[in-house]
């Protein structure tokens, strides 16, 4: 290669070299389409015959359309969901898996910019699972029987893109420290999936959490999910496509989670670039970080 | 005389996270400690060079290769690479460098071979239009044309090195790192990568190679100037052939007999300067290499095997080789 490189041209060239792996390789065995987009509806029919069956035999106005919402809450929460799987099993615990694959020593050795490479990453994460994602929505939406109020469909477009970035910030932020903490990266996801189904309200909208009953607590929790970029998102997303059926479950209106979220985002873009930068440096005075079995 | 790379008392010391653990440990029983993986080694490696370092597991190869590669951090002395230090300016030098290891299982078992080897061009901001031509090129060389669209993870071990080869050469790198890159390869790869490596350095003036490896045999055919190092030391440093010369003066001697009971009293035979044991697993013989500094001490060590109650099988004397310039140097074999 010539030694004189343009670093913006280089690091665009990387991103896309690394998210080509998620957007053609990982598309390339259809049975994803089973597992991937299919599977997840088994999860979302669970809570969905919950709910139908708290309003077998109630009648009256706007029956029908509390519960098309609140099905419709649990399709999106699926939908969420497959983005947070892919932030645990993908994002941050990729560098693990690329340590242990021979790949992350290449990296580090490769001029790139490492924010590139997890660029990259992000990238072809969120094409992937958004593949993955629409075809759950599809399937939800053709089984369930769910309809949409679409009411701001460039809040809506703003809202999602902006909690994924967040998310996948986040995602690329636990990269590193998923190899600092050098704990095996099956546990440390695994113990992020369920605790956070429950905080983040991914089958049920956050707002139950301030219900009087609960108590200050439920509030907390609620909070304290926040942080969790698909909370928020979630909740602003399942606001702006059911407008009528959301004020009794609202946690913050729609404005002030965009706001969180793109704090959100700028934060946790930040610290995945001290986080790897410092994983960099750890990993050349200790040698042991990069290579695998080590 | 450009440096491809050059060296100055350059150490590396290894340490666990946990050094009072270990320091305990150590106080115990001894066997604990921090690590010197290398100990003050100089080097000058000549652009356009193909320069060895041979050495057993453990002598520090890997560790000097992953300090030259900006991987890892010298605990003290200077590292420079085409100029620049790597402690200080690692990007010029990642864009003029490129490594491959024996057995590596690097790329994704999901994407072609061709796709795999553009993926990493990519790193190094390689155009996919020269990216694609020269992998192409690369692929034909190596004889894995065939296997261009097979996905990765069904190539075999020496399909999937000599994809690690052309990983190593599609970003024209000025100076590439082997580290070991024939290892568990059958004969037919294995000479067609040492072919291509030594010709690429021959037609191609600007490019240098440092290439680790405990093939005698490999560092003798390929390498221009050799490096001897061990527990984290250069012992010596010369032409394959220099070395040699240098135990023109001594004589070597094979010879093969029953189990010896006790071979510390060869050592002390006047006129030996080293010798080397090998014992076969399940053999029934041992092969040990004397370097005599004086020829006579041959009937010594005659006398010393027959008075061990041992029978001698075969005796030899031979042309020194690389292998017997490492056992006067080092002491003992390389295996």
């Amino acid at each position: 290669m010539t030694t004189t490189v343009n670093p913006l041209s280089l690091n665009l060239r990387a991103a896309w070299g690394r998210a080509y792996v998620r957007i053609v390789g990982a598309n390339r065995e259809p049975s994803w389409i089973f597992f991937d987009g299919i599977l997840p509806l088994l999860g979302i029919a669970a809570y969905v015959f919950i709910y139908e069956g708290f309003f077998r035999g109630i009648t009256g106005p706007g029956v029908s359309e509390a519960l098309n919402a609140l099905v419709g809450f649990v399709v999106l929460g699926g939908v969420m969901i497959a983005f947070w799987m892919n932030v645990l099993w993908s994002m941050a615990s990729q560098l693990y898996w690329e340590k242990e694959m021979g790949n992350l020593q290449l990296y580090m050795m490769a001029p790139m910019s490492r924010m590139a490479l997890l660029g990259g990453m992000a990238i072809g994460g969120i094409f992937m699972t958004s593949v993955r994602a629409l075809v759950t929505l599809l399937a939800g939406i053709y089984v369930f029987g769910v309809h949409f109020q679409l009411a701001s469909p460039f809040l809506l477009i703003a809202v999602f893109f902006v909690t994924l970035i967040a998310l996948y910030g986040m995602g690329m932020m636990f990269a590193s420290l998923y190899l600092l903490w050098g704990r095996e990266a099956y546990h440390m996801s695994s113990l992020l999936e369920e605790p956070i189904f429950l905080v983040s309200g991914f089958y049920f909208p956050i707002g139950a959490f301030q219900r009087p009953e609960i108590g200050t607590w439920g509030r907390a929790v609620a909070i304290g999910g926040s942080v969790i970029p698909a909370t928020l998102g979630l909740d602003a997303l399942r606001q702006l496509l059911f407008p009528g059926s959301t004020q009794q479950f609202q946690f913050l209106d729609v404005q002030t989670e965009l706001m969180i979220l793109v704090v959100l985002a700028v934060v946790f873009l930040i610290l995945a670039r001290r986080t790897l930068r410092y994983f960099e440096m750890l990993a050349k005075r200790e040698g042991r970080l990069t290579s695998r079995h080590q | 005389m450009e440096l491809a790379v050059e060296t100055r008392a350059l150490t590396r010391v290894f340490t666990s996270k946990r050094k009072l653990l270990r320091r305990r440990r150590a106080s115990e029983d001894g066997s604990e400690g921090p690590v010197t993986a290398l100990d003050g080694v100089d080097t000058e490696i000549r652009a356009g060079e193909l320069f060895g370092l041979l050495g057993p597991n453990g002598a520090g190869k890997t560790t000097l290769i992953k300090i030259l590669a900006t991987l890892l951090l010298p605990t003290s002395g200077i590292a420079k690479v085409a100029g620049f230090d790597v402690t200080k300016d690692a990007f010029p030098i990642r864009t003029r460098i490129n490594m491959v290891s024996g057995g590596e299982t690097s790329g994704y078992g999901l994407l072609t071979t061709r796709e795999n080897i553009w993926m990493f061009s990519q790193f190094y901001g390689v155009s996919s239009k020269v990216a694609k031509a020269k992998i192409d090129e690369l692929l034909h060389t190596f004889g894995l044309w065939e296997k261009r669209n097979a996905k990765v993870r069904t190539l075999s071990s020496g399909q999937r090195q000599k994809m690690n080869m052309v990983r190593g050469f599609v970003t024209n790198p000025e100076i590439l790192f082997l580290d070991e890159p024939t290892l568990g390869l059958d004969v037919n790869a294995s000479r067609v990568i040492r072919d291509y490596v030594r010709n690429w350095v021959k037609t191609n003036k600007d490019k240098t190679v440092l290439l680790t490896t405990h093939y005698m045999m490999e560092a003798d055919e390929m390498c221009d100037r050799l490096a001897i190092i061990d527990h984290g030391r250069i012992l010596a440093v010369d032409t394959p052939e220099n070395l040699k010369r240098r135990l023109k003066k001594d004589t070597t001697f094979r010879i093969e007999v029953d189990p010896l009971k006790d071979t510390t009293t060869l050592k002390g035979i006047p006129g030996v300067k080293n010798f080397s044991l090998t014992n076969d697993d399940g053999a029934s013989v041992s092969k040990l290499t004397f370097i005599l500094e004086d020829e006579a001490a041959v009937s010594d060590i005659v006398s010393e095997v027959v008075r061990q109650g041992s029978k001698i099988h075969y005796l030899q004397k031979s042309e020194p080789t690389l292998e017997d310039v490492f056992i006067s140097i080092v002491g003992r074999a390389l295996e």
